[in-house]
């Protein structure tokens, strides 16, 4: 692939071959011309970069100088640690992950018919900014499933193996004859035959009511058989009214799982009518009655993308999302460069489709690799937008990273000597990085 | 990049407009300006209000002053409202130079890039008295004291003092001790305002038994925390231990705290009691907070909302109307009396000159207050603005709420402590008390964790 490498490389290797230029001009002349680009790249460039590493020896107020306690500082604030920590798993994870996307991308594009159009979408991100793309990526981990599709997606499979209860947050209300028991409820009391059970509790409205759901009426007493009603104690409006007792437009806790215990084996079980009566037969006579957890069971709420344990990977996730289009281009440009005799040959050979990709294509391949992901990791380097924008404050130390840092100190702190000194210190992790990515490049000019 | 060209030559202009050469720019600017002036006048009688009678501003024609704020949508808009009236009584052309939080770093680089803006405003007393140490802040003139000293009880004056001199003039200001809540659920639950601690867990309760999850907590910016902290902090360790922790003359380490943090996890601990549970909140941003309390029909995510008057302005975006949908009762009292904490932006000279005065007394003025008030969203310190004025009872009641505390309010106390403790995201204050929604049972850690922050930040 070296097009693009090719097309800024020519400028860039002086070629030292005489002494006098091709044209004959005067060196004083070439310097003339050179003036203005060198006058601009000092003063952009040069001298931010030179003012960078005297003010990262100089103390907070720019006063006093301070030897190398702001590199001090580097190493041991505890932010500025995680942030490193976490650079490191950028540089390892962000480049290779989106490098290895991109080049079952380009080898499977090169397959199909629409191929071009596939690339197309995929490289579409690119043309999206940091910004914009953490701001859509902050809606997709949205914690909500109703407004983050990662979570949407994730309840979705959830939930078809696991079904959530209808009322997940009822609990008893004050002077409760139950108690709380291993997520559920049971009766402080055994109940009797002929005695109608009051089982009242509270905390689901009207309108998350399971929709079969009736007036509550009082049980009438049962002979030879345990009657009750379980029903929401809470008139709209009104507070809980009449105190366990059903009120006219109190609602019956229709489906709701009933269970008779006695010394903690279950001897009946029930489920109640839409007006929230129950019948359980005379054996459960002097047991308990048990709403076990299953009733109460919260509904799944997701993984939570943006928390602290999951949020760096994330970040990540979005990152590949608009860097492995751009990977998977530079990959086919390679591809495209192949000779195809030598995949004939080997197919010839007897290879099957996976022994020529592994043995033939990837390693024609990788000094294109190795540059699509240097580039990548010096990119990944100076992450920011995507870090300041997806994480929420509460997890910003947690999704912390040296450039987010940088800005950290620099500006919400006013710690300009620290954040001087991490700057060069970023300068100094991308130096060797571009080095090597210069000299690939000057090879391959040779070549 | 456009503007900051478009200042550097409107400044170049000004001075150039001593020397003789430049005496047509200056003339043509005058001319612009008595054209201004003309429509200013007949409008300002419309609105019935005499210039002259409550304030007298000299004629600036051909002063440029530059404003810098942190406000941003409709509070910018407002604002340059209010100064465009500045424009129109004296001639004077105003930019508003929009800045980052925290402005006061903000204005360090504009101040070492050698191009202070005139005026900025600052919302902490730290800021001010850190620009005055600096040597930035220039004191007020007399007239711009006189104003003040007419209009603003003595407690708000003081908190623009460094030392005994007068440096800041409290524009606007936010009362922090309000609980805004869902109108349609409170009566559906049948709950009423609470006026003490235990009255609002009884609330809370009456509306978790109805069916709806009692609080909202914009839990991902920290500084809704630390507001919901210093509101139970005032209330129960009273006004000087509040001092004494707000200047760190007292460890966060203190029984007092541990006291406050014990009573806030009454709320912050509970299951189900806050929307999302702990690790939504820590995700939820204090806009989402309000609005998913006042939308959803009878069925929102939460039913109250703590936090400044400022809340309404989030209201505004959803369906929900102040004063009907949504209604407010003050934060209820922990201890013996109800606390007051409130905040503010003060105008502060940065590069003293006529004009920059004229504008602070204009600012210091109920002219300039009212212009605002009107518009909504907007509080002000000015014990002579017509409380009438405020577009909604709501609000008047607010306003009446603010001017009756007299000085017995407390200014923020985060806003007072060094801004690496109590105004970094993800930082010191913030951070430990994100923490601490997430595990409300671990209050000696907690403040362990401040304590440490804290001697870090205040250097002791």
């Amino acid at each position: 692939m070296a097009t693009p490498a090719a097309a800024g490389a020519p400028g860039a290797p002086a070629p030292p071959r005489s002494r006098k230029s091709v044209t004959g001009t005067r060196r004083t002349v070439a310097a003339l011309f050179l003036l203005p680009a060198l006058v601009l790249l000092g003063a952009l460039v040069v001298y931010p970069i030179g003012y960078s590493v005297v003010r990262s020896f100089y103390d907070q107020s720019g006063d006093g100088f301070a030897g190398v306690d702001n590199y001090k500082a580097l190493f041991t604030d505890e932010g500025i640690r995680t942030a490193l920590k976490n650079n490191v798993i950028w540089v390892v994870f962000a480049p290779t992950v989106a490098t290895a996307l991109g080049l079952v991308f380009a080898v499977l594009t090169e397959r199909v018919r629409w191929g071009t159009a596939f690339k197309l979408v995929v490289f579409m991100p690119m043309a999206i900014s940091m910004l914009a793309a953490g701001i859509i990526f902050r809606l997709v981990y949205d914690q909500d499933p109703d407004k983050g599709v990662a979570n949407a997606v994730w309840v979705g499979v959830h939930d078809t193996f696991a079904e959530s209860s209808a009322f997940p947050k009822a609990h008893p209300g004050r002077d409760s004859p139950l108690r709380p028991q291993d997520g559920g409820f049971i009766t402080k009391a055994p109940v009797r035959t002929g005695v109608p059970v009051a089982l009242p509790l509270v905390g689901v409205a009207p309108d998350q009511m399971p929709g079969s759901a009736e007036k509550a009426v009082q049980a009438r007493p049962g002979q030879g058989e345990i009657t009750g009603t379980a029903w929401q104690d809470f008139t709209r409006g009104k507070g809980v009214g009449t105190l366990g007792a059903p009120d006219p437009s109190e609602l019956g806790y229709a489906g709701m799982r009933i269970e008779a215990v006695k010394d903690g084996e279950v001897v009946a079980s029930t489920k109640a009518a839409d007006d929230g009566t129950f019948t359980l037969p005379a054996k459960a006579d002097g047991a308990q009655l048990r709403l076990p957890a299953s009733n109460f069971k919260e509904a799944y709420n997701g993984l939570d993308w943006l928390g602290p344990s999951l949020v760096t990977p994330a970040i990540i996730g979005s990152y590949i999302w608009m860097w492995a289009g751009f990977a998977m281009v530079l990959i086919a440009a390679g591809l495209a460069g192949i000779p195809r005799e030598l995949l004939e040959a080997a197919r010839v050979d007897g290879a099957n489709e996976w022994q020529v990709f592994r043995r033939v294509t990837v390693p024609l391949l990788a000094p294109v690799l190795a540059v699509v992901a240097v580039t990548l990791m010096i990119n990944v380097l100076k992450v920011f937008d995507l870090v300041f924008i997806i994480a929420p404050g509460s997890s910003q130390d947690d999704a912390n990273v040296l450039a987010l840092e940088l800005y950290r100190k620099g500006f919400s702190e006013d710690q300009p000597g620290i954040a001087s000194a991490i700057a060069v210190f970023l300068l100094l992790l991308v130096i060797p990085v571009m080095w090597f990515n210069v000299r690939r490049l000057r090879r391959e000019v040779r070549r | 990049m456009r503007s900051t060209s478009n200042t550097i030559r409107t400044r170049r202009t000004v001075k150039a407009a001593a020397t003789l050469l430049a005496g047509a720019l200056a003339l043509s600017l005058t001319a612009c300006g008595s054209d201004d002036d003309k429509s200013g006048g007949s409008e300002s009688s419309t609105g019935g209000k005499e210039s002259g009678d409550t304030l007298t501003l000299p004629k600036l024609d051909g002063t440029t002053l530059e404003v810098a704020a942190v406000w941003t949508g409709t509070e910018q808009a407002n604002f340059k409202k209010v100064l465009a009236e500045f424009e129109k009584r004296t001639g004077a052309k105003i930019t508003f130079v929009p800045a980052q939080d925290p402005i006061i770093n903000f204005l360090g680089s504009k101040i070492a890039g050698g191009s202070p803006p005139d005026v900025a405003m600052l919302p902490q007393p730290g800021a001010i008295k850190q620009a005055a140490d600096k040597g930035w802040a220039k004191p007020l003139g007399a007239e711009a004291q006189a104003e003040l000293a007419k209009n603003y009880s003595q407690g708000w004056q003081d908190i623009g003092k460094v030392g005994d001199k007068q440096y800041g003039v409290y524009y606007k200001a936010a009362n922090k001790s309000l609980i805004w809540y869902n109108a349609k659920v409170f009566e559906n639950a049948g709950a009423s305002d609470p006026a003490t601690w235990k009255d609002l867990l009884t609330t809370a309760q009456t509306v978790y038994d109805s069916g709806v999850t009692p609080f909202s907590i914009g839990g991902a910016d920290g500084w809704t925390l630390t507001d919901w902290f210093e509101n139970v902090y005032l209330s129960q360790a009273g006004p000087e231990k509040y001092d004494q922790l707000a200047q760190h003359k007292i460890k966060w380490t203190d029984p007092s705290v541990k006291e406050a943090l014990t009573t806030l996890a009454q709320v912050w601990g509970k299951k189900d009691w806050v929307a999302g549970g702990a690790s939504g909140a820590l995700q939820t941003e204090f806009p989402a907070s309000v609005t998913q309390t006042f939308t959803g029909g009878e069925q929102p995510k939460a039913a109250m909302v703590y936090e400044g008057d400022f809340v309404q302005v989030n209201i505004a975006d959803t369906k929900s109307k102040v004063g009907t949908d949504a209604k407010v009762f003050p934060f209820p009292k922990v201890g013996d009396t109800a606390p007051v904490v409130s905040g503010g932006d003060a105008a502060v000279i940065l590069k003293d000159s006529k004009g920059a005065q004229a504008l602070a007394t204009f600012l210091a003025s109920p002219d300039a207050a009212e212009i605002q008030a009107k518009l909504g969203g907007y509080l002000s310190p000015n014990k002579n603005v017509d409380v009438s004025v405020y577009p909604n009872e709501v609000q008047q009641t607010i306003a009446k709420a603010l001017i009756a505390a007299g000085d017995d309010f407390r200014f923020d106390m985060s806003d007072q402590a060094p801004q690496a403790f109590g105004g970094t995201p993800g930082k010191g204050e913030w951070k430990d008390l994100q923490d601490f929604l997430k595990n409300p049972t671990d209050v000696a850690g907690i403040q362990a964790k401040l304590e440490s922050d804290a001697a870090a930040a205040y250097g002791n």
